[in-house]
């Protein structure tokens, strides 16, 4: 448990009928860190996430959270990881609050309806509090997603793809979200297919190609492995992603006036 | 671990009634086809069907109530498709509860709409002139039965509602349920049935389960017939109970 290493993976295997998809993953999270898997589609990357979530058993190979073996210690495993799994696992029929009620009560957590306010405050949910989930924005799905995984305080958040299909102002949240996440000691390990994603959170960050983990280390690390930067005069034209986030501002979200997330003031410049 | 198995249930449970409250309309459309036959037998086909009872209806709701069962199931197997679709059961399943909460409370939940499903049918059927002088004792009697066969009826649909690839799948397997009791006392009395179609009616578990509540109700005495529709519905439950249960950890635990 005290060990600087939350999760730890070594030679993990794992197939499906025929397909190899883990020829022998290794890799270590340390405490508080956000870690990034990268991958291209069917790498691997959400197979190693349900391994690392008890949901899949591996082949070969072991895998340990918070100390805890995802074979052998599965029910201490789930109680020290949240998943939010590609899809927002939330339920439709209910109600944001209801969802993050529900979840609480799961977790066995006393004062569940106190836990959801704060959450709901703490993702500027509260004004959609008491929707139907099914009226919700995807960006405020998401992030109801992550508040519910966020219920109990697990020391460890397993993110699969937490931004894909995601508008870009929706995924500044999600990124928010996560970046505070692990400010206040949370260790994350999120999968993605966005290289800019990856670069823009992650402390570490780990290639998964053909079953195997070719590359891992910092973003400075990854860099050095490409011959050294050369000075080039070109004219920076603004992406379409600014120029639709200058345009939009702030004012679309979820077109609630008044629950738009404060920035953490000090947040940019930690990382 | 387990000392959570009854609080997860109760929690998860509340959670899956609470989307029959909101969606009522999954309790209309389960009565919809039960009442519209029962409407269609008392009012056009009942006059030309003699069954030797002085009331059509009298002598058609306990068949009206198997299919208000057999179609009610079908919502079962499709709650269940769905949460395994949207990936609420993954993030249960990887959550520190007893991982059984998650079928039992759709179990139950199937239980309780169904049961609703019931009233609805037989208020209508009251309506129609339905009348029974039976007891409190033989209305037990007939609520055990009912309630033990969607307890058989519902783990056979967790089967599909694990395993469907579509919403389609996941329902469609109900529809041969429902037309079940066509061939069976329910409507007409098997004896007019040519020989073969007759010898498959009397020995399906509807016609047992049927005679067994229309005697219950006309307070005649039952007879064998109750055995063999227990032995029915004990049997189909327990087998489909341990199907479901294979299925059910093979997907958990993969």
């Amino acid at each position: 448990m005290t060990s600087q290493h939350v999760i730890h993976v070594q030679g993990l295997e794992k197939s499906y009928k025929k397909l190899e998809v883990l020829r022998g993953v290794d890799f270590d999270v340390a405490r508080g860190s956000i870690f990034a898997l990268l991958g291209s589609n069917g790498a691997g990357k959400t197979t190693v996430v349900r391994i690392l979530s008890t949901l899949l058993k591996a082949d070969a190979g072991t895998a340990s959270v918070n100390g805890f073996d995802v074979a052998t210690q599965a029910a201490r495993v789930r109680e020290s990881i949240s998943l939010t799994g590609q899809f927002a696992a939330v339920d439709e029929i209910l109600s944001g609050r209801e969802n993050l009620v529900l979840v609480a009560r799961l977790r066995h957590l006393k004062g569940a309806g106190t836990i959801a306010d704060d959450l709901l405050a703490r993702f500027s949910l509260t004004d959609a509090a008491a929707r139907k989930v099914s009226a919700y924005s995807g960006g405020m799905r998401r992030r109801l997603d992550i508040a519910m995984s966020l219920s109990g305080n697990p020391p460890v958040i397993l993110l699969d793809e937490p931004t894909t299909g995601l508008d870009p102002q929706a995924r500044i949240e999600v990124w928010q979200a996560v970046k505070e996440l692990a400010e206040h000691g949370t260790t994350v390990l999120l999968t993605t297919q966005n290289l800019g994603e990856a670069e823009r959170l992650a402390d570490r960050i780990a290639i998964l190609h053909d079953g195997r983990i070719i590359v891992n280390g910092t973003l400075a690390d990854l860099k050095q492995l490409l011959p050294p930067a050369k000075v080039e005069y070109v004219e920076k034209q603004p992406t379409l992603e600014d120029v639709f986030l200058a345009i939009v501002g702030d004012h679309g979200k979820d077109g609630g006036a008044g629950n738009d997330r404060a920035p953490a003031p000090t947040g940019e410049e930690q990382r | 671990m387990n000392k959570h198995v009854l609080s997860d249930t109760a929690v998860l449970t509340g959670r899956s009634l609470r989307h029959i409250t909101r969606s009522l309309d999954t309790i209309i459309t389960t009565c919809i086809m039960p009442i519209g036959f029962m409407l269609l037998f008392v009012y056009v086909f009942g006059g030309a069907i003699q069954t030797g009872s002085h009331s059509y209806v009298n002598y058609l709701l306990p068949g009206i109530l198997i299919i208000t069962i057999a179609s009610g199931i079908s919502y079962t197997a499709y709650r269940l498709f769905l949460d395994m679709q949207s990936g609420i059961f993954d993030r249960f399943q990887s959550m520190p509860i007893a991982r059984s909460s998650v079928l039992w409370a759709h179990v139950l939940t199937s239980l309780v709409a169904n049961l609703t499903s019931l009233v609805v049918v037989v208020l209508v059927a009251l309506l129609m002139g339905f009348r029974s002088g039976a007891g409190v004792l033989a209305w037990l009697e007939i609520a055990g039965i009912l309630i033990l066969f969607t307890l058989a009826l519902t783990w056979l649909a967790v089967i599909p509602g694990l395993t469907a690839k579509s919403v389609d799948g996941a329902s469609a397997f109900s529809y041969p349920l429902i037309f079940l009791p066509f061939i069976s006392s329910a409507f007409v009395p098997t004896a007019t049935m040519p020989g073969p179609v007759r010898a498959f009616a009397e020995n399906q578990p509807v016609t047992s389960i049927v005679n067994a509540i229309r005697d219950l109700f006309a307070q005649q005495p039952v007879g064998t017939d109750i055995w063999i529709a227990l032995a029915w519905c004990v049997g189909i439950l327990i087998v489909a109970y341990i199907f479901a249960m294979v299925i059910y950890r093979r997907k958990i635990s993969q």
